[in-house]
């Protein structure tokens, strides 16, 4: 093939193959992004129900409840304005603790609780994940939570 | 005094790396010799004096030097002295100064091994290294200086994040960045032609071992990581999909369709502007993977920096960098490609299906990782992409890639004769349908779709990466056997072999429960019977540890045993949990404590993971094989004889 056509070919391949990867991929995009949702909005019913999303905030101290002998838990999260239960059937993250901001997946039942198929806590413990951050400065205002954050970038 | 001496020594470093920088680039330019030859000596300088900086940093941290910032929250007394010495890089500023070292010790090999390389050109490469390497020092200078003193001291650091105390962590950074940073070369090599305007089959030979070099310290770091994150993380994954793993995988992928561009570069003088694009795209990948990790701000399980002026600076340099490679490129790219063809049955044809795939891969992978970061910019929402979507993303591209392997490493040069191909082929073929086939339905008793397909293609390669081999053992007495390089790329290829049996076994028949157990309470998981004997307390050099330990029989026949730990690190007080993990080449068996349920019962994760190893040993035998085609006598640096007509070539080309 001459210099032309190669590139002629060159290009062909790759837009076609761009194209097949994108229509796929976009396409699978679309069921597996999750949106992170403020509990807020969650409370006041501004959630996707089809599907799953994120939520993160605070876990309320005192506020983890586990049957004796059981691996289900519960706990309450807040973003410091409104309050979540999040169940969850699963090995909790090291890190997870009381009054820690952690980030969990899953889906609001009929019941308004929101049954977490993934609990994520940070591995520093001084970290705050920059969602749940934001979210609890735009319910608690500027409260020690974003304060703690901002200390902890210095 | 040490912090103080170690910090003059960075600043001394930058000075003769801009040096470095400067002067051998306009001598290259103005065809001045006494400049050209500052480059050699301002590198060894550049690079003693960044070895000094490290050492004094080092040298705070077995010290205990308390009164250093960066050792006091990375630090502690009680902490071993192998982890006082890997929390050099433990964290930002640190791993900042790793970077810088690397990049120098690159550099001496560079002016070291280039001898046979015309004057002007190696004076640009190593130019052009000096002035990355003034950009990070810079940076570190600026923004991150490591020898920041904090007083009054206090009396113990803050010790080491938990997770990087562990030998895995110890070792997986220097070889992640000496695969990163060795990118850098490649980068070098191409600016460095593109400014003399001058690009033949000799650039390819000089810059393909470089290049492969960087390649295969690059797959091992990343499976090193892969490894840590699997026993460390406690939670039995391989990977994560993480931005910070993306990071390190996007100048894989475009490092790896570089190494292939530039085999049809050295021997047949095509894809020049192509190949100088792989060049700069891996490198600029590697960058970005810094800017994405070192600015904190993607939602990371590793984001341990945060911090905007940081990521400020990296945009910037990011931006001169990649920007300034770009415009030199749209500049003089277009001046280079040659007009040699070839048919559409050929090896170039596939090398470049192999590119055209890799680098869709990589596009995607970027695009999932940066898609977060793009919807909240436009205030889109928060999003984030799982890792379901990766994978269908990342199988996209690669299922059609891992048939053409096999296809395209039996194709010939120029041109290729169908039924001469087929026949060669037919037999592997054959054989990887039935082993893949057999193998879930024999040895793991169902069928499955992807775990079939993967089987195949896994089959597939590892068959027809070994006719080569094979036939060299085989041939007749005087005929020349497989060269090094030929060998290195079968033995690479059946490492992909390896790694893709692994992964669709792994991914099909791995078994994961959560359960509860008291102690003296046996399970059953994928006909393994695990029985928790005790628990017991446990005293470490820094932390304490509750230990289980775990019997594990298969129909009544001990197996072995398990110590999984629930580790509390004193001075942090932060919990970590420690799998126990009964490692064989057919399937690991895995066990971590979670959390304490109340009535002396625990809650466990138990996990069967068939073939897991062979992801790892995957990805060594590729190391492996870029370790036989790099040390190939071709590209052994010429000397003597060669060299002087390799000066002559200078001399024309300047006149």
């Amino acid at each position: 093939m001459r210099p032309r056509q190669q590139r002629a070919l060159a290009l062909g391949l790759a837009a076609a193959g761009l194209a097949i990867a994108a229509i796929f991929s976009l396409r699978a995009f679309e069921e597996n992004m999750m949106f992170f949702v403020d509990i807020s909005d969650v409370v006041q019913g501004n959630y996707p129900s089809d599907r799953n999303f994120r939520v993160g905030g605070l876990v309320v101290e005192g506020s983890v409840v586990r049957e004796v002998g059981e691996l289900d838990i519960e706990f309450t999260l807040t973003d410091l304005d409104q309050q979540l239960i999040v169940s969850y059937g699963g090995i909790l993250p090291d890190l997870f603790r009381e009054g820690q901001g952690i980030i969990a997946h899953g889906r609001l039942n009929d019941e308004g609780i929101f049954v977490a198929d993934t609990v994520l806590a940070k591995h520093d413990e001084q970290y705050m994940p920059p969602e749940v951050a934001e979210s609890l400065a735009g319910h608690g205002a500027a409260n020690e939570a974003a304060e703690g954050q901002r200390a902890t970038d210095e | 005094m040490i912090p103080e001496i170690g910090h003059f020594a960075l600043i001394l470093a930058l000075s003769l790396a801009i040096c470095q920088g400067v002067m051998p680039l306009l001598g290259a330019h103005r065809g001045d010799d006494a400049l050209m030859a500052v480059a050699r000596p301002a590198a060894r300088g550049h690079c003693v004096f960044v070895i000094i900086a490290f050492a004094c940093l080092a040298w705070s941290f077995l010290s205990d030097d308390f009164s250093v910032l960066y050792v006091a929250n990375h630090s502690q007394l009680a902490l071993p002295d192998v982890y006082k010495f890997s929390a050099v890089w433990g964290a930002h500023e640190g791993s900042l100064l790793l970077w810088i070292l690397i990049l120098s010790v690159w550099t001496v090999a560079v002016g070291r091994y280039s001898r046979s390389m015309p004057e002007s050109f190696s004076a640009r490469v190593l130019g052009v290294l000096g002035l990355l390497s003034c950009g990070f020092m810079l940076f570190t200078l600026l923004t991150s200086n490591p020898f920041e003193r904090y007083l009054p001291a206090p009396q113990d650091g803050a010790d080491l994040n938990p997770l990087l105390q562990d030998p895995g962590l110890a070792i997986h950074p220097p070889i992640l960045y000496t695969g990163y940073v060795g990118f850098s070369v490649a980068f070098a090599f191409a600016v460095a032609a593109m400014l003399s305007g001058h690009l033949d089959r000799r650039w390819a030979r000089w810059t393909r071992p470089w290049t492969t070099w960087a390649w295969l310290f690059l797959t091992v770091g990343i499976a090193l990581g892969s490894w840590w994150a699997y026993y460390e993380l406690g939670w039995g994954g391989w990977w994560f999909w993480d931005p910070v793993e993306n990071a390190s995988f996007m100048p894989w992928l475009a490092g790896t369709a570089l190494i292939h561009s530039l085999a049809v570069t050295e021997k047949r003088g095509l894809f020049k502007s192509w190949t100088l694009l792989l060049a700069i795209s891996a490198f600029s990948l590697s960058l970005l993977g810094t800017f994405l990790v070192r600015s904190g701000i993607l939602v990371s399980v590793h984001a341990f920096a945060t911090d905007p002026a940081r990521g400020l600076f990296i945009l910037a340099f990011l931006g001169i960098v990649i920007g300034g490679a770009l415009a030199l490129y749209a500049w003089r790219a277009p001046a280079l490609d040659s007009d040699a063809g070839f048919k559409p049955l050929s090896r170039e044809t596939f090398l470049l299906l192999n590119n055209v795939l890799l680098v869709i891969a990589a596009t995607l992978i970027l695009f999932g990782t940066l898609a977060p970061l793009i919807a909240d910019v436009m205030k889109a929402g928060k999003i984030s992409v799982g890792a379901p979507w990766f994978e269908i993303a990342f199988a996209i591209p690669m299922l059609p890639l891992l048939l053409l392997i096999g296809v395209g490493m039996h194709t010939a040069w120029r041109s290729q004769d169908w039924p001469v191909l087929a026949a060669q082929l037919k037999m592997p073929a054959l054989f990887a349908i039935i082993a893949g086939l057999a193998l879930p339905a024999l040895v793991y008793g169902r069928f499955g779709g992807l775990v079939t397909v993967g089987a195949i293609a896994a089959f597939w390669i590892m068959a027809v990466a070994l006719i080569q081999p094979l036939r060299s053992l085989r041939r007749p007495p005087g005929t020349p056997a497989i060269t090094r390089a030929a060998l290195g790329m079968s033995i690479a290829h059946l490492g992909v072999g390896f790694f893709v049996l692994g992964v669709s076994i792994v991914q099909a028949f791995n078994v994961e429960e959560d359960l509860r157990m008291t102690p003296g309470q046996s399970v059953e998981v994928a006909g393994f019977t695990f029985e928790l004997r005790e628990l017991r307390n446990l005293q470490g050099p820094n932390f304490q540890a509750l230990e289980g330990e775990v019997e594990i029989r298969k129909n009544g026949k001990y197996i072995g045993e398990l110590r999984p730990q629930k580790r509390t690190y004193l001075v942090q007080q932060s919990p970590m949990t420690e799998a126990g993990i009964l490692a064989s080449l057919n399937r690991d068996l895995f066990v971590a404590l979670g959390d304490p349920l109340g009535d002396g019962a625990w809650s466990v994760r138990v996990q069967y993971k068939p073939m897991i190893r062979l992801i790892w040993l995957g990805a060594l035998i590729m190391a492996l094989g870029g370790l036989l085609a790099a040390s190939d006598r071709r590209y052994q640096f010429a000397k003597g004889a060669v060299k002087s007509t390799e000066k002559s070539a200078l001399g024309e080309k300047v006149a």
